[in-house]
């Protein structure tokens, strides 16, 4: 007996197109086959089937009977193989967590990873030790994309014009369309990728291209190496490639470029750049950073001495340098009106001096000229293969993406495009706004998006395919310095999502293909015809590195004659620089609520970008933080909310690109306003001639810090009166010298207490932190780490403009010195776990105690939410469940958890746990084999992900950990603890500087007298 | 049953100003019993109940709201962890001490003119402590769990940790408002039995023959009694001090700037009196005047409250003085900031607010003319009410909202929820304070017959 043929029915269904409704299995099954199966089996019933009017008793007469024969049946399972685990994959253990190596792309290039699994899901990103762009760190974008994975909003499924279709409709639908571009050789089809990072991806494409000659493959994303590519291509001739190596340079110039957290090779950058400037007792050397930029970035706030000037000003004071170092082969002048020479003379002095050991780095925003400067100068200062290496590029095809966009668009009006193909961009939302390309793309007869969500661009075309994300298909991609990474999936697609390879084999004629097999013969044939291709694959995969990929440095000399002539511009009103965002990048990230909720490095907002101005600025223009202005460029105008920025420069202001989405998630929509309406393609990171006029209106910022301690008045005095208490400062020269540290207050302070002799005795373990604020560049990368985690819930904006942020590390920012030229401090604070705390003694129930390896422990079950303990708590690191935080419900967010990880409830305190689930995993391994536990073995969240390696842990009871060490050092120092006597185990390393003595003498940059 | 309720000879010192003469045993008992046993129910009884009803029904919606969603709906967040919760809790609290310390520091130190008072005073001090109790359970993120701070056999084998404020909280308000619950109870027993003996309708007097525990003025029920109540009393005395002492602590121990002050304990005590005065003279004005009482709450009793309001008032004014003081000399920048920050932060308002209403407003009680006015103290009572509630304002918002680290400042603003529940409490305040004039004898029958001088023999009371 067959009552139905499943396989019938699944074929069925998946056959449907949009909304189909069916009553019944049966009827869905109303087949001729099913109907003729009936009358074999049942012959005397057969009547009964045929009228409908009987159909029911009949069904009725059959269910009692199949009842009765007791489901005899057994045809209701699916005829696939199911297996149990009975014998279990090979390392398959419940509880346990399984490493797997893969890498993040972004842009031109990619991160290697290791990523954490449990039971098949990946839950937690971390680098991957063996990759040359990672170290075994990330940066904050890679953390954030467990979430991405599991994001509820993600596309599911493709759509024609909005209604639900499938993956067959689609190929069928386009295959005729095909079919003519075969036959004119793909005159009307054009490709527009964003940077295409993968070599196969590439490879497929050429091999696309030779089929059909006339067809073109764009690419285009906002964030990208035109600038580089113009400014090498000034300066050699031809495109390369800048590979830095910051851990041999004790002189840094940067011209806008905040390299410590952007670009392909920022995690590597940082941690070279941070070895440089490991004050420790017995140094002799630390590197000397200058920064020159408008906006204040994380590497402006790095930096010895910070030079704010406009967007467009980097030229002059690239030229100024050009003129300063003597540079024959730099043409231009310097503008009369310029006002840094004694600035640029010094720090020109200061390189000079350190020829062969320094380095000069242009930012990615600034033009050709800027860029083509740059090389030069490395040139004339003898970096080149020293701290500057030049190579081919990383990406497998590069090209003037600008200009690629702009031909396109051409296309476009011009009637000639077919067919369009959107490979995971959304060119709709992030295109400059002069090139009209929304228009044109309306106007192309067939368009088809593949992408992650349903977002600007899929809303305007016929078809839209649901993206792959990186964790659940095949690619690969290179790292910075070439080093290549086959990008395994972690997981099986969650929903009917193809990756681009698999799209792009699929315009191709090849609809088959699978990313494992496009990308394993693309290797295979790299690797040549040899035996040994498996274990290398194998290998490959392990390992997370191609070995043997880094590309070889590439000798190109310099032009002889370099054009970089300053241009005059429109001086007329504001100059607005626009910067990818730090945290939703283009936008792409924009749905993606940890990113969304962590505070911006320079302003600490979340959820929001807003028009950044200077004090005077606003001073000047009656602003405040959170009004609304109108910005006006030509006939473009957009509304945005002004925040204020000490270190801004004067007359200028930086929106942010990425926000002001109008589609692509419930997180997208809303946050900000879309800086792309301001863009134009011809100079696409700076509006010259900007107007700015106030509205009246308000808008509610959500910031995790308030003050910014440059205030006038009470507020600000008292902030900068108490920050010896709180972050330490202090010149290398003092350091060196011996009389840095301490103040009266440091180490040598004898601790008061009325417990003398009676103080517990740490046996054991004891655990505890010593974050070096020397290396601490304020990235953020340690709060989102410890999100990701830790199960830390998203609260949503409004949560966060009422103080009620979940982070448990925040990283604090302080300015001292000038409102117009500040010093920038960042501290991360994570729980003190303070031997003497504070919270323990007040809670009433005992919730929150001290674990006897010195752990301020919170017991989640215990907890009644009183919130005494945070009202108690000096550094107020705790974080209270005001309502349900965490996500109970939504079924894709529950396997982003980590299970070894409580999930907490509504109404209880949580806070920083030292990691201690990683600490007990390290005891569990250790007990094993019955010993303690090694120095490194316990590596909490927030240390991994470091990229300057500023944040130590381990066991203060071991004299040869490497904590205790930094305890021992000179400058370390507890906060607040010589006031309050809390005893912490999170201690600091006073943030120590390099200034150049000559520039402070000149009054510029930052003075080191007034330090404190 | 004529002779059952006969009090022994009152003493006859003192009592000219607090009972206006002319009254005989008879006509106190007449006056008093009639406001409860008279079958008219005045109309103003019912407006006011049923606006302080609809006040408990707002708070039981806001209490409705804070179990389904969650502690959030209030303004509080991180670094301002307490707020209008533990305001509103100190500050029923302080104003529950007037009862207390009416009737058992006066009782015991023989200021007979306290008997007029301390009837609706201890009610008051009970149903300001049932106000107050309600906050620290409902303030907690989980509520239901707030079972949890007793020390109680459990399967967890945990008990609640003592060394927290937070606790000692619990045994000294659940002690505070037992002791208080039974004093008045014990105080009323021998006015039940008048009113078992005058009530009309069976059902009244079986409720009050029940409540007055078979009580049939035997001299050896007065003899017991005596000694319970001055018992009761003594037992009473040290909980006036000690409730609000605990409940200062509660700042005191914690370690912020503002919190952290060794004044605490006695200022908060005095402040406490000094609000706790201060309601029962908004009470007894309007109460004095609807049931036409002035012959018992005369202008003696109103005069002597407003000296203990000023005395304590000028505690509270050191107690601020001392905060200040102690803040410069201690030399700690960061007391010193919380000084500042209260006189010149985002605050200030409520710290001028509260120094103009509990220390500059109430030295206008230096003057008779203002003591013996009705309407002058009237308004100072309401001021000062105001005024202690904002001094909690400043202690729990201001020190918090602004401690040690720069970066986690921030300001506390209360929601709707905040307000409401707040509103609520009065209502529920209100609402029993109703239900009591109604029920029970505001005055006590009992002890103003002693205050009747001993010439006037009574009258023949009727069977």
């Amino acid at each position: 007996m067959s009552a139905l043929d499943l396989d019938l029915i699944r074929a069925k269904l998946s056959e449907q197109k949009g909304r189909a409704f069916w009553r019944s299995l049966e009827e869905l099954a109303d087949s001729p086959e099913l109907t003729a199966k009936l009358a074999e089996e049942f012959p005397s019933q057969e009547a009964l089937w045929r009228d409908p009017l009987q159909r029911r008793s009949f069904l009725q007469l059959m269910g009692a009977s199949i009842s009765l024969a007791g489901l005899g049946a057994c045809t209701r399972q699916p005829e696939e193989k199911i297996l149990p685990w009975a014998a279990s994959p090979e390392a398959t253990i419940p509880g346990k967590a399984r490493f797997f190596a893969t890498a993040f792309p972004l842009g031109s290039s990619g991160q290697g990873l290791l990523v954490e699994s449990h039971m098949g899901r990946p839950t937690k990103v971390e680098g991957n030790p063996l990759h040359p762009s990672s170290g075994g760190a990330t940066g904050v974008l890679a953390q954030a994309q467990t979430l991405g994975l599991y994001d509820p909003e993600r596309s599911q499924t493709v759509k024609e014009n909005g209604r639900i279709g499938t993956w067959a409709d689609f190929l069928q639908a386009v295959s005729g369309p095909l079919e003519v571009q075969r036959g004119i050789g793909g005159a009307g089809l054009r490709i527009l990728s964003r940077t295409v990072s993968s070599p196969t991806l590439a490879g497929q494409m050429r091999g696309l291209l030779t089929e059909l000659p006339d067809a073109r493959w764009h690419q285009y994303e906002p964030v990208n190496r035109d600038g580089e590519r113009a400014g090498a291509i000034a300066a050699f001739g031809r495109d390369v490639a800048c590979r830095h190596d910051f851990s041999k340079a004790d002189v840094v110039l940067s011209l806008d470029a905040d390299f410590l957290v952007r670009g392909p090779g920022a995690v590597a950058d940082a941690r070279g750049w941070a070895a440089t400037r490991g004050a420790r007792s017995g140094a002799t050397r630390m590197s000397r950073l200058y920064a020159v930029e408008a906006t204040p970035t994380v590497t402006g706030s790095a930096a010895d001495h910070r030079l704010a000037v406009r967007h467009s000003e980097v030229h002059a004071v690239a030229v100024a340098f050009a003129r300063a170092l003597q540079l024959g082969a730099v043409a231009g002048a310097v503008p009369g009106s310029f006002a840094h020479w004694k600035w640029v003379r010094t720090v020109a002095e200061d390189l000079q001096a350190h020829a062969g050991r320094s380095l000069v780095v242009a930012g990615p925003e600034q033009p050709a000229a800027v860029h083509a400067v740059a090389h030069a100068m490395n040139r004339a200062l003898g970096n080149v293969g020293l701290t500057v290496v030049y190579t081919e590029p990383i990406e497998p095809a590069p090209i003037d993406q600008t200009r690629s966009l702009r031909e396109l668009v051409g296309d476009m009006r011009a009637g000639r495009v077919e067919i369009l193909v959107v490979l995971s961009g959304n060119p709709v939302y992030d295109s400059p706004a002069d090139l009209g390309f929304r228009e044109a793309f309306e106007g192309v007869p067939l368009r088809v998006h593949l992408g992650q969500h349903e977002d600007e661009t899929s809303a305007l075309s016929q078809w839209h395919v649901p993206e792959a994300h990186f964790l659940e298909r095949w690619s690969d991609v290179r790292g910075h310095d070439g080093t290549a990474t086959v990008v395994q999936p972690l997981i099986a697609p969650l929903y009917a999502a193809k990756s681009d390879h698999e799209l792009v084999a699929a315009l191709a004629g090849n609809a088959a293909a699978t990313g494992y097999d496009l990308v394993r013969e693309h290797w295979r044939a790299e690797h040549g015809e040899s035996d040994d291709f498996e274990a290398f694959w194998a290998r490959a995969l392990h390992d997370g590195v191609v070995p043997g990929t880094v590309l070889p440095p590439l000798a190109v000399a310099l032009e002889a004659n370099i054009d970089a002539t300053v241009k005059s511009g429109d001086e007329s009103g504001f100059e607005l620089a626009l910067r990818p965002d730090a945290h939703v990048h283009d936008g792409r990230f924009a749905n993606n609520g940890w990113l969304q909720e962590l505070p911006k490095p320079a302003t600490r907002l979340t959820w929001d970008n807003a028009a950044l101005v200077s004090p005077r600025t606003a001073q000047e223009r009656g602003l405040a933080d959170g009004d609304v202005v109108e910005l006006r460029a030509g006939e473009r105008s957009l509304r945005a909310p002004v925040w204020i920025v000490p270190g801004h420069a004067e007359r200028a202001i930086t929106l942010h690109l990425g926000y002001g989405r109008t589609r692509g998630g419930k997180l997208a929509r809303g946050a900000g306003v879309d800086a792309y309406r301001l863009q134009s393609s011809d100079a696409r990171f700076a509006v010259r001639g900007v107007a700015l006029e106030r509205t009246g209106e308000q808008r509610e910022l959500a910031c995790t810090q308030d003050h910014h301690g440059m205030e006038a008045g009470l507020t600000g005095e008292a902030i900068q009166k108490r920050l010896p208490d709180i972050l330490r400062v202090e010149t290398f020269d003092r350091f060196v010298a011996g009389h840095g540290h301490g103040h009266g207050h440091g180490h040598g302070h004898e601790r008061k207490t009325l417990l003398s002799g009676e103080e517990h005795q740490w046996d054991g373990h004891a655990w505890g932190m010593v974050i070096d604020l020397t290396a601490c560049i304020g990235c953020n990368a340690c709060t989102i780490a410890c999100q990701a985690e830790n199960n830390i819930p998203v609260v949503g904006r409004k949560e966060v403009a009422r103080g009620r942020e979940m982070h448990w590390i925040r990283v604090d920012r302080y300015f001292s010195g000038k409102p117009e030229s500040p010093e920038t401090h960042h501290q991360p604070v994570p729980c003190m776990h303070c031997e003497e705390a504070p919270c323990e003694i007040v809670c009433p129930v005992g919730a929150t105690v001290h674990g006897k390896e010195g752990l301020n422990e919170m017991v989640y079950n215990r907890c009644v939410g009183t919130r005494y303990c945070s009202n108690n708590c000096p550094y107020k690191v705790r974080r209270f469940n005001f309502f349900q935080y965490a996500d109970y419900d939504t079924e894709s967010l529950a396997l982003l958890s980590n299970p070894d990880v409580t999930v907490r409830y509504r109404g209880v305190m949580e806070k920083c746990t030292y990691c201690v689930q990683r600490i007990n995993e390290a005891r569990i391994e250790a007990k094993k084999d019955g010993r303690p536990i090694a120095d490194g073995e316990v590596v909490t969240a927030c240390q991994q992900v470091c990229p300057t390696k500023a944040i130590a842990f381990g066991d203060v009871n071991d004299a040869a950990s490497e904590v205790s060490k930094l305890r021992s050092e000179p400058h370390e120092y507890g906060m607040l603890d010589h006031e309050l006597n809390t005893k912490p185990r999170t201690t600091y390393l006073s943030k120590v500087v390099n200034p150049n003595p000559a520039l402070e003498r000149l009054g510029g940059g930052k003075d080191g007298e007034e330090r404190h | 049953m004529s002779q059952a309720t006969t009090p022994p000879p009152p003493d006859e010192t003192r009592t000219a100003a607090i009972i206006r003469p002319g009254h005989s045993l008879s006509s106190v008992t007449d006056k008093i019993s009639k406001i409860v046993l008279q079958r008219h129910t005045p109309r103003g009884w019912f407006i006011g109940l049923g606006i302080s009803f609809a006040l408990v029904m707002l708070l039981l919606w806001s209490l409705t709201v804070l179990l389904v969603k969650g502690t959030g709906i209030w303004g509080l967040n991180i670094p301002v962890g307490w707020g209008f919760a533990i305001i509103n809790f100190v500050w029923w609290i302080g104003i529950g001490h007037a009862g207390t310390l009416i009737s058992a520091i006066l009782l015991l130190v023989k200021q007979d003119w306290r008997t007029s008072i301390n009837r609706f005073a201890e009610a008051m001090t009970l149903f300001a402590v049932a106000c107050a109790g309600i906050f620290p359970l409902i303030h907690v993120g989980r509520p239901w769990l707030a079972y949890w701070l007793l020390p109680y056999p459990n399967t967890m084998d945990m008990w609640p940790q003592f060394r927290s404020p937070l606790l000692w909280d619990v045994f000294a308000v659940s002690t505070y408002a037992s002791v208080s619950l039974l004093f008045w109870y014990v105080g009323l027993i021998p006015d039940l039995a008048t009113l078992r003996d005058r009530a009309k309708s069976r059902p009244w007097k079986i409720a009050y023959g029940v409540l007055a525990l078979g009580w049939r003025g035997a001299a050896r029920h007065w003899d017991r009694y005596e000694t319970a109540y001055l018992l009761l009393a003594g037992l009473a005395t040290p909980l006036v001090v000690s409730v609000h002492t605990v409940v200062s602590l509660d700042f005191a121990v914690g370690q912020v700037p503002g919190w952290h002050a060794t004044v605490f304990p006695p200022y908060f005590v005095a402040g406490a009196v000094f609000s706790g005065f201060a309601m029962v003279v908004t009470l007894a004005i309007p109460l004095r005047k609807v049931y036409g009482l002035e012959d018992f709450i005369t202008m003696r009793h109103l005069e002597n409250m407003a000296k203990v309001m000023l005395a304590t008032g000028l505690i509270v004014a050191y107690g601020y003085a001392i905060e200040i003081f102690t803040a410069w000399y201690g030399g700690s920048e960061y007391e010193m900031f919380m000084v500042q920050n209260r006189m010149k932060g985002p605050y200030a308002t409520f710290f001028w607010a509260l120094i103009l209403c509990n220390v500059a407003i109430p030295q206008l009680l230096w003057s008779r003319k203002i003591r013996n006015s009705l309407l002058a103290l009237f308004l100072i009572s309401i001021v000062v009410n105001v005024g202690m509630w904002l001094e909690r304002f400043v202690i729990v918002v201001t020190s918090l909202s602004r401690d040690f680290l720069p970066s986690s400042w921030d300001t506390y603003e209360p929601t709707f929820w905040d307000w409401s529940t707040y509103i609520g409490t009065i209502g529920l305040f209100l609402a029993l304070l109703f239900l009591f004039i109604r029920f029970l004898p505001m005055i006590s029958i009992a002890e103003m017959r002693m205050l009747v001088p001993a010439e006037e023999e009574p009258e023949e009371e009727e069977k």
